[in-house]
């Protein structure tokens, strides 16, 4: 009995042994592997949570081509086929530098405003050799009203067209299917309307998107104001959409209660209330060019 | 008794023999491309930093891709592919384990090219599957370059294409592998 145990004991072990020699080269390998950093990607689908601005930059060489599209107030009834006559929009490019850096181009009819951006990635959210929770990026913008001047007859200054946003955006993609992004928000506008309104202007944004499925997410952002004695009492916006990705394009389908699309637009001159009917829709089209292909 | 004891010391030391003089070829930088051909366009993605050890006595050969390293032309097919096709945050890692079959064929101590036969299994988001292909590994002093071309069907692994885009990918993509190993110490 003793004899044949050994044996079988003996034949086990050599058949095991051989058997686990491949797995052996695979623990081999993990044993000398060396850790490296994983950058965190995709927090979001594109370059804006719905309006605001996201920590994500067009890809290094990729030029982002962005139509913003967006109806009257839903609420002004079938004259005005539910807001559909009063649309307003913005051509915008984006263009990744490098990894970190994006500038941005853009045009909208709303108060025919130019607005120019620069958007740098401070810290990336990171995991494996070098942890880092979360990604910072700072977003500055500046906006040149184009209309007509109102008193033509005064002396009226190019400055007084000027208006400027600075943002810190800071983001954590928690899982795949959450991100959330906090927004401390600045706005300076070189001339305003009343003695009452003032020319600095703070806000807090927060941001997040929840994905529903590996193509579509659901996306929300709040920019609580702080400054609010203003001749107009603008409120505070609350912007609601869906991202929907398909191959090379994002869909953006939101409503809203404020209708511009630029930072000091939309974030300090919203008038309408959510829940009183004011309700915005548009549409973001985003379509990526690569215009310098990485080297493979 | 004793015959038997003697028996199972011998066979310990030659398994313990055999650990020794197993050679190993290892490297960090092997490279896989893989090339998409479909009606509407074609992708290609290389990853150079694919992980490979091969015993040369045994014949035993494994690999490990960092489904992340995978480069494209096009940035957002990358973060697509790890996104929603890949999945690489729930399937990080592809990995082959598997061995020559033909190594009395192969002399990996003279200086030449030689056919393999290679058979295992192929794991790609946890899905394994038995493979067998045909390579070649060309020997040179104390660098062995393995280089192997085959088709994988995608559909094998899970990895379903929406018909929106089934113009876009190909059903099934051509992989080209090349390992440049080196030596062990």
């Amino acid at each position: 009995m003793k004899l044949k145990l050994i044996i079988w004991l003996i034949g086990f072990s050599c058949v095991f042994a051989t058997g686990l020699h491949a797995q052996g080269l695979m623990d081999l390998l993990d044993e000398t592997e060396e850790p490296v950093t994983e950058y965190t990607y995709a927090t979001f689908k594109t370059t804006r949570i719905v309006s605001g601005q996201s920590i994500e930059n067009p890809h290094s060489g990729v030029l982002l081509f962005v139509i913003s599209h967006r109806f009257g107030r839903l609420n002004t009834g079938a004259y005005e086929l539910w807001g559909l006559d009063q649309s307003t929009i913005r051509l915008g490019f984006e263009y990744g530098v490098n990894d970190r850096l994006a500038l941005g181009l853009g045009r909208s009819s709303f108060e025919k405003t130019y607005d120019g951006s620069v958007k740098y990635k401070i810290l990336r959210q990171s995991s494996g050799a070098r942890v880092m929770p979360v990604t910072l990026s700072v977003f500055t913008g500046i906006y040149v009203n184009s209309l007509h001047w109102r008193e033509p007859d005064r002396e009226n200054y190019f400055s007084s067209r000027l208006s400027y946003a600075g943002q810190l955006l800071i983001a954590r993609k928690f899982s795949n299917t959450l991100s959330l992004q906090l927004s401390p928000t600045m706005i300076h506008k070189n001339l305003v309307e009343t003695e009452r309104d003032p020319n600095d202007i703070y806000a807090l944004g927060i941001g997040g998107r929840f994905r529903l499925s590996n193509r579509i997410t659901f996306n929300a952002e709040y920019f609580h104001l702080f400054t609010r004695e203003t001749a107009r009492n603008f409120d505070s916006p609350i912007l609601l959409g869906f991202d929907i990705e398909t191959g090379g394009h994002v869909f953006q389908l939101h409503i809203t209660n404020t209708q511009p699309f630029f930072e000091r637009g939309f974030i300090t001159e919203t008038k309408s209330n959510l829940f009183e009917g004011d309700i915005y829709f548009g549409f973001n089209i985003s379509r990526a060019f690569t215009i310098r292909k990485p080297k493979l | 008794m004793k015959y038997l004891k003697t028996l199972l010391l011998l066979s310990v030391l030659v398994m313990m023999y055999h650990d020794v003089v197993a050679q190993n070829y290892m490297t960090r930088n092997g490279m896989i491309r893989f090339y998409s051909e479909a009606p509407l366009e074609n992708i290609e993605a290389v990853n150079r930093q694919v992980s490979s050890v091969i015993n040369t006595e045994t014949g035993e050969f494994v690999f490990r891709v960092v489904m992340r390293s995978f480069n494209f032309e096009k940035a957002l097919m990358q973060e697509h592919f790890n996104e929603n096709y890949i999945e690489s945050h729930k399937y990080p890692n592809a990995s082959f384990q598997g061995r020559i079959t033909n190594i009395d064929e192969i002399n990996f101590s003279v200086p030449g090219e030689y056919v393999a036969q290679v058979e295992g299994e192929l794991t790609i988001r946890d899905v394994t599957r038995s493979i067998s292909k045909t390579g070649t590994f060309i020997v040179n002093g104390e660098e062995i370059l393995g280089k192997s071309t085959f088709d994988i069907a995608v559909a094998d692994y899970n990895i379903r294409i929406p018909t929106a885009v089934v113009n876009n990918i190909a059903e099934v993509v051509e992989v080209t592998v090349e390992v440049p190993l080196k030596k062990m110490n």
